[in-house]
Parts: C-alpha cells; sequence; structure tokens
C-alpha cells in the first residue's frame, strides 16, 4: 500500500500571453516510511509538483490542470482550501531551503512551535508547551526552554533549519517534504540535518520526499529517485541502480557535470543546448535536442516511463527498445 | 604583496546586537568577521569556506564596502577604499561586483530581465545606447538564458534561472573582482558546470580576480587556486587549494572535509558517523583561545588559554592551532 499515490499531475501557469506547462503528467507513488528524492534541471518542476498537491501555489497564475494525488484516503488536488489546510502542517509537513520564509520573525519560537498543535490537536497549553521542549530536545537543541523565549533570529543557520524540522515534526506527519533541506548550510551542518531528518524518521515511521539537486544527499539519504526534466520524470529507479547503471541520457549526463569526476583545471562537462520552451508543446523526448544518442524517432513520438527492470523505469525510446545498452550509455559519457 | 589586486588587512566588522526581553535586554557585541587579512591577485580565484554563519557573506560586504568597516582596511587597485565616501565609491564600485546567494532577494520583481541588464550599462555608460540591445543579447547567451526570457519578470524565472540574471548583472559591468557567494547553489548540477566554466574562463581570459564563497566542497576545489577556511569569524587555515584539500591542517578543516557527502550508490551508510560533535558557538559570546577547542578531539587546557595565531605549516599554508604537530597531516578517513 502506498502513502502517497500521484497519478498524471498536470500543472500550468497561465501567465500573460503564455500558458507554462510546468509540471507535466507525472506519476508517482510513496510508501510509508521511504525515501523518496527528486532530482533534475532546475526549473523543471521539482518544486511546483510537491506545491500543487498541497495547494501553496498561486492562484492564478498556477493551475492543476489534471491528475489525482491520493494521500491516506483523500484526493489532495480535490480537496477543500480547508481540508488542505488540516493536512498540510499536519499529516504532511513541508521544510524548506530558507527557513526564515517558514519562521515567523517576530514570533518566539516556543509560540511558533505549539502553533500547529493547537490548530491541529485539542491540546492544552501547558501540555503543548511541554512537547514543544520535547520537540527541540528532539532536534538537539541544547537548553530547550530557554530557546522557547527566544526569536529566530537569535539562532544560527543551522539551528534555524532544526527548528523548522522540529516545528514541521511535532505534530507527527506521516509525509515529510523537504525542497532543498541543506543547500544553504556548510557540509557538517548538513550532514547533522539530514541525519536529523533521518532518526526522526526511523522514530515516526514517517515517509520523506527530498527534492535536491546535490547528488551527494540523494546518495546519502534516499532510497528511490525519480530524475525529472522539462515537467516529466525520465527515470525512476532505486538509489543504488542509479548510481550504479542509470538508464536516461540526462541523468548519465547529470552525473558527468559533477566536479568531483573532473581533473584539476579541466573545463566540467555540461549538456549542449538550453531547457526546451516549456510554453509550446514537445512532440517527441523533451531531451532529444541535448541528448548524445539521440536519433531522429526520439523527436517523434512523446516517451512514457516503460520498465528495464523491477523497480526501475525509463522514459528513454532507445534504451526501451534495446538499440541502445546502459554500458554503451556509461561507456560512452564516462569523463 | 605589490602586485595584489585586493588587500585586506585585520579587517574587523562587528555589529550591537540586542538579546532578551526588552526589561532585561543586553547589550552585546557580535563579532562576525574578527580580525581577517587576505590578498587576491588579478585572475586568481580564492575559495571561502566554513560554517554556516562564521562570517564568510560579513566579510565579502565588508570588502565590497556594503557594510562598515569597524576596523582594518580594505585596498582595491592599490586604493585604499577604507575611508571612501558614497560618491567616491560610487564611482570605483563597477570594478567590483558581487553575485549574491539569493536571487531572489537581489532582483527587482518590477523589472524585465531586459531592464534588469540595460540599467547598468546606460548607469555607468559601458556601451552605446544603440548597442545596449545587442549586449543585453550578448550577455544573456553568456549565461545561458534563451533570448525569448527578454521581457520576463523575475517571479516567472526558476531559482536557477534567476542567479543566471544575476550572474549577467553582474558581468555587465566588465568588473576586475567579483565576489560570487553562493553563486551556483541553486542551480543543477549540470547547469552549475556551464556556470563555473563561464566563471573561470572569465577569470582566465580576462584577468578577473574572484572570490568563491560556496558550502559545496566539489565545485570550490575544481574552481580555486587557494583556499581561505573560516571559523567565527578567522582564518583558520589557507593555503593553495590542493594542499590544503589533500593535507588539511587545522581540526575544523578536517571536520569540514570528512563531512562532504560522496555520490555513490553506497554512501548511505556514512551519515551519522560524519556528524561534527556539538553546536557552533555563539559569535556574541566566543569561546576562550580557539575557538573550536570546545568541539575539537585534539584540544588541551592551552587551547582554551589564548587564541592561536595562523602557523606557517608549508609553502603558503598556515594554520591556526597550536596542536598541529598532534593532528598530524594526513587525509583523515
Ligand atoms: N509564478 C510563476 N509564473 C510562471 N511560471 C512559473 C511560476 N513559478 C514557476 N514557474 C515555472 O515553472 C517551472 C518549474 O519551476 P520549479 O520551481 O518547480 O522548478 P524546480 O525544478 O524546483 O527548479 P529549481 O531547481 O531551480 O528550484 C519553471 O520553468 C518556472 O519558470
Ligand atoms: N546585520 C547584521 N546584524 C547583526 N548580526 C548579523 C548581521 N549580519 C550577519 N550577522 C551575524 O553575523 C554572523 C555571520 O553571518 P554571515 O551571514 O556572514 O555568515 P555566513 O558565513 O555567510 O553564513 P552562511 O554560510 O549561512 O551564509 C552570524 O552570526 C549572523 O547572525
Ligand atoms: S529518447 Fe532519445 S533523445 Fe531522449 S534520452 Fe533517449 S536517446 Fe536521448
Ligand atoms: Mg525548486
Ligand atoms: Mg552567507
Amino acid at each position: 500500500m502506498s502513502l502517497l499515490e500521484v497519478d498524471n499531475l498536470q500543472t500550468a501557469f497561465h501567465t500573460r500571453d503564455v500558458i507554462v506547462r510546468a509540471v507535466n503528467g507525472i506519476s508517482y507513488s510513496v510508501a510509508p516510511g521511504e525515501t523518496l528524492g527528486i532530482v533534475g534541471e532546475s526549473g523543471s518542476g521539482k518544486s511546483v509538483s510537491q506545491y500543487s498537491l498541497l495547494g501553496l501555489l498561486p492562484t492564478p497564475p498556477a493551475k492543476v490542470e489534471s491528475g489525482t494525488a491520493r494521500f491516506e484516503g483523500t484526493d489532495l488536488l480535490s480537496a477543500s482550501p480547508a481540508e488542505l489546510r488540516k493536512i498540510r502542517g499536519g499529516r504532511i509537513a513541508m521544510i524548506f531551503q530558507d527557513p526564515m520564509t517558514a519562521l515567523n520573525p517576530f514570533m518566539r519560537v516556543g509560540k511558533q512551535l505549539a502553533e500547529p498543535l493547537l490548530l491541529h490537536g485539542d491540546l492544552d497549553k501547558g501540555v503543548a508547551r511541554k512537547e514543544a521542549i520535547q520537540a527541540l530536545n528532539d532536534v538537539g537543541i541544547q537548553d530547550a526552554e530557554a530557546a522557547l523565549n527566544r526569536f529566530p533570529h537569535e539562532f544560527s543557520g543551522g539551528m534555524r533549519q532544526r527548528i523548522m524540522i522540529a516545528m514541521a515534526l511535532i505534530t507527527r506527519p506521516a509525509l515529510l517534504i523537504a525542497d532543498e533541506p541543506t543547500t544553504a548550510l556548510d557540509v557538517t551542518v548538513q550532514a547533522q540535518i539530514l541525519s536529523l531528518i533521518k532518526k526522526r524518521q526511523e522514530e515516526l515511521g514517517m515517509a520523506v520526499v527530498m527534492i535536491t539537486h546535490d547528488l551527494g544527499v540523494i546518495a546519502a539519504t534516499c532510497d528511490r529517485v525519480l530524475v525529472m526534466y522539462a515537467g516529466q520524470v525520465v527515470e525512476s529507479a532505486t538509489r543504488t541502480e542509479l548510481f550504479r547503471q542509470s538508464a536516461h541520457p540526462y541523468t548519465q549526463a547529470l552525473m558527468a557535470s559533477m566536479p568531483a569526476l573532473h581533473h584539476e583545471g579541466e573545463a566540467l562537462y555540461t549538456i549542449p543546448g538550453l531547457p526546451p520552451d516549456m510554453t509550446r508543446p514537445i512532440p517527441g523526448c523533451a531531451f532529444a535536442p541535448r541528448c548524445a544518442h539521440a536519433e531522429p524517432a526520439c523527436q517523434e513520438s512523446a516517451p512514457t516511463l516503460q520498465a528495464v527492470s523491477p523497480e526501475h523505469e525509463t522514459a528513454c525510446l532507445r534504451i526501451q527498445s534495446g538499440s541502445l545498452t546502459r554500458a554503451h550509455l556509461h561507456a560512452e559519457t564516462q569523463v | 604583496m605589490n602586485d595584489s589586486l585586493l588587500t585586506v588587512n585585520d579587517v574587523k566588522t562587528h555589529f550591537q546586537v540586542k538579546r532578551g526581553p526588552f526589561y532585561k535586554r543586553q547589550h552585546g557585541v557580535l563579532r562576525a568577521v574578527d580580525g581577517v587579512s587576505l590578498s587576491l591577485r588579478e585572475g586568481e580565484i580564492l575559495g571561502l569556506v566554513g560554517e554556516s554563519g562564521c562570517g564568510k557573506s560579513t566579510l565579502a560586504r565588508t570588502i565590497m564596502r556594503l557594510l562598515p568597516i569597524t576596523s582594518g582596511a580594505v585596498t582595491f587597485n592599490g586604493k585604499d577604499l577604507t575611508n571612501y565616501e558614497r560618491d567616491a565609491l560610487r564611482r570605483v564600485r563597477p570594478e567590483f561586483q558581487m553575485i549574491f546567494q539569493d536571487p531572489y532577494a537581489s532582483l527587482n520583481p518590477r523589472k524585465t530581465v531586459y531592464d534588469t541588464l540595460a540599467e547598468p550599462l546606460l548607469t555607468h555608460d559601458i556601451v552605446e545606447r544603440s548597442a545596449v540591445a545587442t549586449e543585453v543579447g550578448r550577455l544573456m547567451e553568456t549565461v545561458g538564458l534563451a533570448k525569448r526570457f527578454v521581457r520576463k519578470y523575475p517571479h516567472e524565472f526558476s531559482g536557477g534561472q534567476r542567479q543566471r540574471i544575476a550572474i549577467a548583472r553582474a558581468l555587465a559591468l566588465r568588473p576586475r573582482l567579483i565576489i560570487a557567494d553562493e553563486p551556483v547553489s541553486a542551480l543543477d548540477v549540470s547547469v552549475q558546470a556551464q556556470i563555473l566554466n563561464l566563471l573561470r574562463t572569465l577569470c582566465k581570459e580576462e584577468q578577473l580576480a574572484m572570490i568563491l564563497i560556496s558550502h559545496d566542497l566539489g565545485v570550490v576545489r575544481h574552481m580555486v587556486h587557494r583556499i581561505a577556511v573560516m571559523y567565527l569569524g578567522k582564518i583558520v587555515e589557507q593555503g593553495p587549494a590542493s594542499d590544503v584539500f589533500d593535507h588539511p591542517r587545522h581540526p575544523y578543516t578536517r571536520a569540514l572535509l570528512a563531512a562532504i557527502l560522496k555520490p555513490t550508490a553506497d554512501a548511505a551508510a556514512t551519515l551519522s558517523e560524519l556528524v561534527l560533535k556539538g553546536d557552533p558557538p555563539s559569535p556574541v559570546n566566543p569561546p576562550s583561545g580557539c575557538a573550536f577547542h570546545p568541539r575539537c578531539p585534539w584540544a588541551t587546557a592551552e587551547c582554551a588559554a589564548s587564541t592561536p595565531p595562523l602557523i606557517a605549516c608549508g609553502e603558503g599554508h598556515e594554520a591556526a592551532c597550536i596542536r598541529l604537530d598532534a593532528v598530524g597531516a594526513t587525509v583523515p578517513k
């Protein structure tokens, strides 16, 4: 049984003169307790795909055009704003790159922590306060009692991120959506935050959707990974398969761009060309114009995700047809 | 020293802060940057790394003269900028540009890409009025933005695309020094690679000097000639990049390098082992002696007694630790 089941989600922005098809029919599921990573091109719709589920996009211009998103018996995409508000910050929590967007600068940390409890449960203030202290202890903030009375700016960036996590997890959500949670942090604090999320995940049995463009973060935290390009999922694989034998030229090119794989002073591998114009329909594979392996047929029919092995799907037409093997794909893009 | 483009000499940037509830409010001094010296030659790329909140951005803004200097001196191209006032600063400002960490905050939401890029070109007479449109097109191409975006507003772009606009705007003024504060942290790896290649080429071909601030040590290692590691407002280690990466000497540098996450299939197991114990100290109330001592596995009583100076430990390589011999020079596993 999956916890979240997203089917054919399409989200577009209706701007003054054009329609931007930011998310173009994606389907995926998240099992209870698992960590699903989302990587992909900047602007490929990673954030929009998640914000769509929680009703966090400005409407207009954003509009969910089609799809369903089943979460614990509710279709999030057709839920009323009131229902969504209840789920958000209740059964589903979200954390962002910048904790200051989530924390209220003028409210003491203690009050902010207790708020979702008072909103979602019917606890009295004393109990809420105890829970708030516990939540801060759980994320490793020392002297939690005193911390309750302080304002967000009185903490360091890493501590603020931990307070945001405490706030997100205080309602014991079943699903945590984390959008680039450690991008702004140094690697020692990043390791601290990620292992904290993992520890709380194990304690609460919670599932996590981890949006990041850091393949190191993916490697350290995720069970399965979705790779997005131009509003679509182009590959879906377990972490191990993704790193050992990815099955899409875009994924392979992305990995080849990592500085770690280059010699000092060597120019970094880059993908030629530009991402497609998302205001126009894309006839074939969206990656075809930039793909080192594209054939004329790639421009003609739009690929869908197909399995290459039990837990591994690709939208590459050539891998699907067998005219391009994974071994060849790897050999070709090796730097 | 004579051929350096930028010299930063014992710079301190302190903030007055108020803490606590109003009835027992304490006034404190937050030592965001506390005695930093460095220098940069034309065409040189210096990496500035360190814990979140250690003062990297504050140092950058101080060098840019966007923040008042508490003490010390900043010399750029032979001119002592320390006491420059607004008008004088405005004249030299095009020569040093900054790319900010947060493209959301640094772009004007009411300006199209065209206006954002055309304005500096016009105000500073970079090109003839008739050539502005062409130059805007060239800048967009340089950073890999399609020309069809020219009439769009910042909110219509993804985080990554916005950062490219910010970079194009900095390049518009043809600066000699760029301070890039997390310039690629909002970008996916392949777009990152384009921007990094671009910045490197600019530094090489136009002799542009750059200070690169980044938490991505893979990026830093690839890009920079020299690296400076900061901890709580001070430089604790600096030296040639390859030397510092292969033979880190300061215990904090070692902890930092050990926490790099490797993008490989079996990295997941190691996460919890990477965690550096304890919290970053408060810059208002810093630990005595070496600020790292409460978290340092090598610390002795002596470490808490006095602030260690930078000690030479290799060709152009120095570290501020009194126990360098005990710490050793091998790469931590
Ligand atoms: N308010 C808006 N109006 C028009 N287009 C928008 C708006 N918000 C987002 N978009 C577009 O939707 C697309 C997807 O954006 P999204 O923020 O999901 O990208 P992302 O994959 O999260 O990228 P990044 O890695 O840069 O955060 C982008 O092409 C962006 O330009
Ligand atoms: N205007 C200000 N007033 C008071 N304190 C400030 C101000 N700006 C920064 N600080 C404090 O100075 C210290 C250094 O901050 P700075 O932003 O320079 O760190 P950083 O190294 O850039 O961190 P990060 O990696 O998170 O960007 C922090 O403790 C911060 O809270
Ligand atoms: S379908 Fe064709 S163009 Fe698309 S990724 Fe596969 S080979 Fe490349
Ligand atoms: Mg995003
Ligand atoms: Mg900073």
